[in-house]
């Protein structure tokens, strides 16, 4: 057993936290989200140039640096400390996780691009009425003699605006609510009849609601095997949860230090509110939630190479966790630095929405325990 | 006991319906539903039609307003107004400063002020909280001297800072707490002052709060000179004035009829919104449990709430206990808005605000500022006394600890 990092992994962590210290202060962050294009471009170009984040975790056969799930972990801990949007994940976690998995045959071409920051991704996988199943899907690819032909809508695609390329499940047989006839594709954002529209998000990321309006794609769009991807879209989505864990770890760390700062300094009654027995037991809570969501970040990703139901019930579980602590942790946290906790001008209320946020995505806390519970105890009858 | 409606409350319940639906003006109704941001106009407009009828001020004596109707008449009223879904009316003039102004104003001061809050006239802001008093509300440091001037008439000259003020953009006049005697232990050197907020020397900076919206604001006070005549009760006596205040504040924010109505409104979100499962949200097992919980939660504080408003009827001020109304409702209020936002789904990560409010909506409907709503609704459980600061009042006045 050991829960230690290498050097390796350590001189990662120490190199990006330094990086975005130096690049990514609150102010050079507020700066760049509130900007047209809403992200720093020259920051990816550090991340793939001067950090080789983006490789980390790719195996050195495809130009990575030969890590896993642990050098993801790391590098999302870290952006999650500085509340970075630039679309790590869409890109190298889940492009990376698909193009890993699917044996195509210009998979290593791109990821190429990914590790030379040259290719960014949106994940086009939530529709309109499908809350978090992954599976339920309005979204049709037809075949049309060799490739297909695309339709359908695709609901809140994080990063889209940025992204190069998108990657989109949909339907290629079944109805909508099957487990069979799931496929997945590879284009580029710009094919004719792709629609986006755009729109900043409450953390400060921006998305788009997507559509697609036969839309041709060649055969070689098709990632995965013809309509039986789900399992690879679960395996996928599961990592890419996991690497949320890590990053909402991150989100915690600086909630939770934030709130034991602040009330050490400010002064109520004449003394620091850090004496107040009920706001220590507060904090003490907080700090216990944030410990536990690292415990179950660490077993998660150390689960994620398991058989899938493992996997899939290590990652649910992990998930519960943090995004109860995220939902404690992080109103506390605002309602400890009290007025102060609901101004824009400080950085609390920021890492707050970006905790909200995260609660929700690839499913919330009872998305996640239904899962848990269906995997351990089977369907309730 | 029993919660029976008299023939005469069931046909004041009608009238009051009745004069909601014809009243209400429609441009409101069309920006509500747009999700629009209300301007100063608009809740005035509604202010001065409620005045014109007679109904703006129901609480105050009859004397000077009020329209002397039973605890079950107030109940009524204030359940149609959220049935009907109205722009609630802000309380700084109406439930907070005109209590005190007829309990401790002179006679005179009454006359000057009571009749133009009552017909919408002055818009008032409340200056208590300072950036270095807070929860601990008594340490405030703003400090008026007082002055004969050259005219020979007396003034306080007022220097400091007030914080999150609420809609003091719109203010025409604000009450403020200020100290006049700095040698005096902390409660004891403070005064109630009415300060026109066009008086040389008041300068209002906006704050945004975390949502992205203005609300708040912070306001400087810099040798603003303030007439005697405009403090109200006894120098130094200010903390008995804010303590009654501050109890009025507590009763009104409880918000029941206001959270049955958004409850109501969840639920037919949760008809429409989809679960996992495919079918109805309504119908996921977690999700009406929550429902469920909240419901009773809210009933329970409902009927504390009725049985304070009894309480009242009978002679009784608020007391101490109203702090159980700020905790449970606020705590409702929020754990509303967070059943919402889990209810929105993928669509409560848009954020709208600053988008043109003509746009069609991204998503639902009824997702729109869900999460908005929910960030901005984490302030009730600091404002008007942080819900710890009202456990601290149960505990020692209530409970004697």
């Amino acid at each position: 057993m050991n829960f230690s990092f290498t050097e390796e992994q350590t001189l990662l962590r120490d190199s990006l936290a330094s990086y975005l210290a130096d690049h990514y202060s609150f102010e050079q962050r507020r700066a760049a989200i509130k900007s047209t294009a809403g992200w720093r471009p020259q920051v990816w170009k550090a991340f793939a140039e001067d950090l080789g984040i983006l490789g980390a975790a790719f195996p050195e056969d495809l130009g990575g640096l030969g890590g896993g799930a642990t050098e993801t972990m790391v590098i999302m801990e870290e952006l999650g400390k500085a509340l970075v949007v630039e679309p790590y994940l869409a890109t190298v976690v889940i492009a990376g996780g698909f193009l890993k998995r699917s044996g195509h045959p210009a998979a290593s071409e791109l990821i190429g691009r990914i590790v030379a920051g040259e290719a960014t991704f949106a994940f086009a996988y939530a529709e309109p009425q499908g809350r978090y199943a992954l599976h339920d899907l309005a979204t049709t690819a037809r075949k049309d003699g060799a490739g297909y032909v695309l339709n359908g809508q695709k609901a809140v695609v994080v990063g889209a605006p940025w992204a190069s390329h998108l990657i989109v499940t949909a339907r290629t047989g079944g109805a909508r609510r099957d487990l069979g006839g799931v496929s997945v594709f590879l284009l580029p954002k710009d094919a004719p009849g792709v629609t986006l529209r755009e729109y900043p998000t409450v953390d400060g990321a921006r998305a788009a609601d997507v559509g697609f309006e036969n839309v041709a794609l060649p055969a070689s769009a098709l990632i995965g095997p013809e309509g039986e991807a789900l399992p690879m879209v679960e395996a996928v989505v599961d990592e890419a949860t996991a690497a949320l864990c890590a990053e909402a770890c991150g989100v915690l760390r600086r909630l939770h230090e934030s709130t034991v700062e602040y009330a050490k300094q400010r002064k109520q009654f004449g003394q620091p509110i850090s004496q107040f027995q009920v706001l220590q037991h507060r904090m003490v809570d907080m700090f216990i939630a944030f410990e536990q969501s690292v415990s179950m970040s660490y077993m998660a990703h150390i689960r994620l190479g398991g058989a899938d139901d493992e996997r899939a019930r290590a990652v649910s579980a992990a998930k519960v966790q943090i995004g109860r602590a995220c939902r404690f942790v992080g109103q506390n946290a605002i309602q400890l630095h009290g007025g102060m906790g609901m101004t824009d001008e400080m950085a609390i209320g920021h890492y707050f929405k970006r905790a909200t946020l995260i609660e929700a995505q690839f499913g919330n806390t009872d998305h996640h325990l239904a899962r848990y519970e269906a995997l351990s105890f089977g369907k309730a009858a | 006991m029993d919660l029976d409606f008299s023939p005469e409350d069931l046909a004041f319940q009608a009238e009051a319906r009745q004069f909601l639906a014809e009243a209400y003006p429609a441009a409101l109704r069309d920006k509500q539903a747009r999700d629009e941001p209300m301007g100063k106009d608009d809740i005035l407009s509604w202010h001065r039609i409620l005045a014109k009828k007679g109904w703006i001020a129901p609480s105050w004596p009859v004397e000077y307003g009020g329209t002397g109707w039973t605890p079950t008449q107030k109940y009524i009223w204030s359940e149609e107004q959220a049935r009907a879904d109205t722009l609630a009316i802000p309380p700084f003039g109406v439930s907070m400063l005109a209590p005190v102004l007829y309990t401790f104003g002179s006679e005179e001061q009454r006359k000057r002020f009571l009749p133009a809050i009552y017909n919408g006239e002055v818009w008032w802001c409340q200056g208590y909280s300072e950036p270095g008093a807070g929860s601990d509300l008594a340490s405030l440091k703003t400090r008026a001297e007082r002055i004969t001037a050259d005219d020979g008439k007396e003034y306080y000259v007022v220097n400091g800072q007030k914080t999150w003020t609420t809609l003091a953009q719109y203010a025409d006049w604000g009450f403020f707490l200020v100290r006049t005697d700095p040698a005096a232990k902390p409660q004891a050197g403070i005064s109630f002052l009415l300060i026109d907020m066009k008086s040389p020397g008041v300068t209002v900076r906006p704050i945004i709060t975390l949502e992205g919206g203005h609300e708040v604001n912070d306001v400087f006070l810099d040798n603003v000179k303030v007439p005697v005549e405009n403090r109200i009760y006894e120098e130094n006596k200010g903390w008995t004035c804010a303590k009654a205040l501050l109890q009025h504040e507590r009763s009104g924010i409880a918000g029941v009829a206001r959270s049955k109505r958004n409850l109501e409104r969840l639920r037919d979100m949760a008809r429409t919104e989809r679960s996992d499962a495919g079918g109805p949200l309504i119908d996921d097992a977690f999700f009406r449990r929550k429902l469920a919980e909240l419901e009773i939660d809210l009933t329970a504080l409902e009927f504390t709430e009725l049985r304070t408003l009894a309480g009242e009827s009978s002679g009784q001020g608020p007391g101490p206990e109203s702090s159980i109304l700020k905790i449970k409702g606020t705590e409702i209020q929020q754990r509303l808005t967070e059943l919402t936002l889990e209810a929105a789904g993928h669509y409560g990560a848009p954020h709208l605000l600053g988008l043109p409010h003509n746009l069609a909506a991204i998503g639902p409907e009824d997702a729109r500022g869900a999460a908005g709503d929910y960030f901005n609704t984490r302030k009730t459980s600091i404002y008007g006394g942080s819900n710890e600061i009202q456990r601290n009042i149960i505990a020692k006045m209530v409970l004697g600890l």
